[in-house]
């Protein structure tokens, strides 16, 4: 048995090219967490329940607790960290602030993530399919309706990049 | 997690070579259950295959004989919005986008969604007895908290439910598992793929160590003008079912000519009575009609001390949902269907 040999990953994070030597057991999230030490993606369950870990894994919305660095080897991986452009935030970003749609802030990186990953699928046009497209990821505190207000405000055309 | 080695297929026979039959080499596909499971110890594994590179099983094609073979690697999520799978099988593409959420949906594959474990708290709880987990050790549900388990084709052994959605519409529409081993190709129909209990809880299909799922057939009849899927649960979004049907009819002039009914969410795997669907053939869709066949469906059932409601919930989601078969219109999204 070889249970200590790393693997050469390339990872391809936020437009930067990482090329890492990792263990088959270490997940994406502590990954991205641990070794880039990009902690905007958060450890919310660890358990793939609550949505805080998601990621834009090649253009799709994935929970980075569920799977392997080692598994997404050549991958091109956008975190919360990479949404804006520069200063300038992202059009979800921007109607997060203006429809206060977080209160603590440790769902909101999943819930971006996942917005952007959700407005890419083109599959929620109503009030009531964001809603049920965006019931992957959890808030405690209550934010539901400013989180669905502000995505609801992008698909207007409120907010530009 | 337990340490693990991790070696990449990108062929099935290549697959099957790294699992070498052995228990304790595991396959990985989405990861979206296998990783949980390795993370809390309630699988363990000397070395996990990782089978996403193989090209070979991850689309979508048709069949000759009018059917639609649904690579073993496709994802959940394209499966369901694929224009030939909604347009033809509502009823699987309406059944996957009940289950999970997007996230996992876009992660899990076809194969790996046949192979997922029960979500029996027990089972993912390692200081506690399971039988499933740890066979000998006893069953803690069927003198615990029971809400969420089997009240037909249990055992004294294990109550947990098997707690896909996709499979419930899969075994409605008759489909068929084809499988890879080291002898060779072989075919399993939908019904003989998962077990019961029985005395062996712990193996929850028929699949053996060293096979791989490499796709799934559907046959052409998909009952698109009549079907349905209802799920019943504890918040309407992301939990899995305590009760679901998937319903398939074929009418011509107001005489069904074809049923099938499946039931997830109440078994150690989806639940077909043929007896209940040959009863309601060269019948009308009436209420006595529907009610009948709920009771045939549920005979046998017995249940614990927190799911007895189950049984009522089940009769009254299969009544509800052949009306709503009758008009699948009826299922968009908060719709009630008047009864």
């Amino acid at each position: 048995m070889e249970t200590n040999q790393s693997h050469t990953t390339k990872l391809t994070i936020n437009g930067s090219v990482y090329n890492l030597a990792l263990l088959p057991w270490v997940s994406l999230l502590d990954v991205l967490r641990e070794e880039i030490h990009l902690t905007g993606t958060k450890k919310g369950c660890d358990h793939g329940q609550c949505g805080a870990c998601t990621v834009i894994a090649d253009g799709k919305r994935i929970l980075s607790c569920l799977t392997l660095g080692v598994m997404k080897d050549g991958s091109e991986i956008t975190t919360i960290e990479g949404v804006a452009d520069g200063e300038n935030l992202h059009p979800i970003q921007k109607a997060f602030i203006e429809c206060d749609a977080f209160q603590c802030g440790y769902c909101t990186p999943g819930q971006i993530c996942s917005a952007i990953g959700m407005l890419k699928e083109g599959k929620a046009n109503t009030r009531e399919e964001v809603q049920e497209l965006m019931s992957g990821n959890l808030c405690r505190c209550g934010a539901n309706k400013g989180i669905i207000d502000a995505i609801m405000e992008v698909k207007k055309g409120v907010y530009h990049e | 997690m337990n340490n693990f080695s991790y070696a990449k297929a990108s062929t099935v026979d290549q697959a099957i070579s790294h699992i070498d039959g052995d228990i304790r080499n595991k396959i990985v596909a989405g990861g979206t259950n296998i990783n949980d499971l390795l993370r809390y110890f309630i699988t363990k594994a000397d070395k996990l295959v990782d089978i996403n590179s193989i090209t070979e099983n991850n689309s979508i094609i048709r069949l000759d004989n009018g059917g639609i073979r649904l690579g073993a690697l496709h994802t959940n999520a394209d499966t369901a919005y694929d224009p030939i799978i909604e347009e033809r099988y509502p009823l699987l593409s309406k059944a996957i986008l009940a289950g999970a959420s997007a996230q996992i949906r876009n992660m899990a594959t076809n194969g790996g969604n046949l192979m997922q474990r029960t979500r029996c708290y027990y089972f993912y709880d390692i200081n506690t007895p399971c039988n499933k987990r740890d066979p000998g050790s006893g069953c803690s549900a069927i003198s615990g908290y029971n809400r969420i388990h089997a009240i037909l084709g249990q055992s004294e052994n294990c109550i947990a439910v098997f707690p896909s959605d996709m499979c419930v519409a899969l075994a409605a529409l008759n489909a068929t598992v084809n499988i890879s081993s080291p002898e060779g190709e072989r075919v399993l129909a939908f019904a003989e793929f998962h077990r019961l209990p029985a005395d062996t809880p712990n193996i929850d299909n028929n699949l053996k160590h060293g096979e791989v799922i490499t796709s799934i057939d559907l046959p052409a009849q998909g009952f698109e003008k009549n079907y349905s899927y209802l799920k019943l649960r504890d918040r309407s979004s992301y939990s899995f079912a305590l009760v679901s049907v998937a319903t398939g009819f074929e009418i011509e002039n107001n005489v069904i000519k074809e049923a099938r009914i499946a039931l997830g969410g109440v078994a150690h795997k989806p639940w077909r009575i043929l007896e209940a669907e040959d009863f309601l053939k060269d019948k009308q869709p009436t209420r006595e009609n529907f009610s009948a066949v709920a009771d045939l469906i549920l005979r046998g059932a017995k249940g614990y001390e927190h799911n007895m409601f189950k049984i009522d919930l089940a009769k009254r989601a299969i009544i509800r949902n052949c009306f709503m078969a009758l008009n699948p219109e009826s299922q968009r999204p908060g719709a009630k269907p008047s009864l």
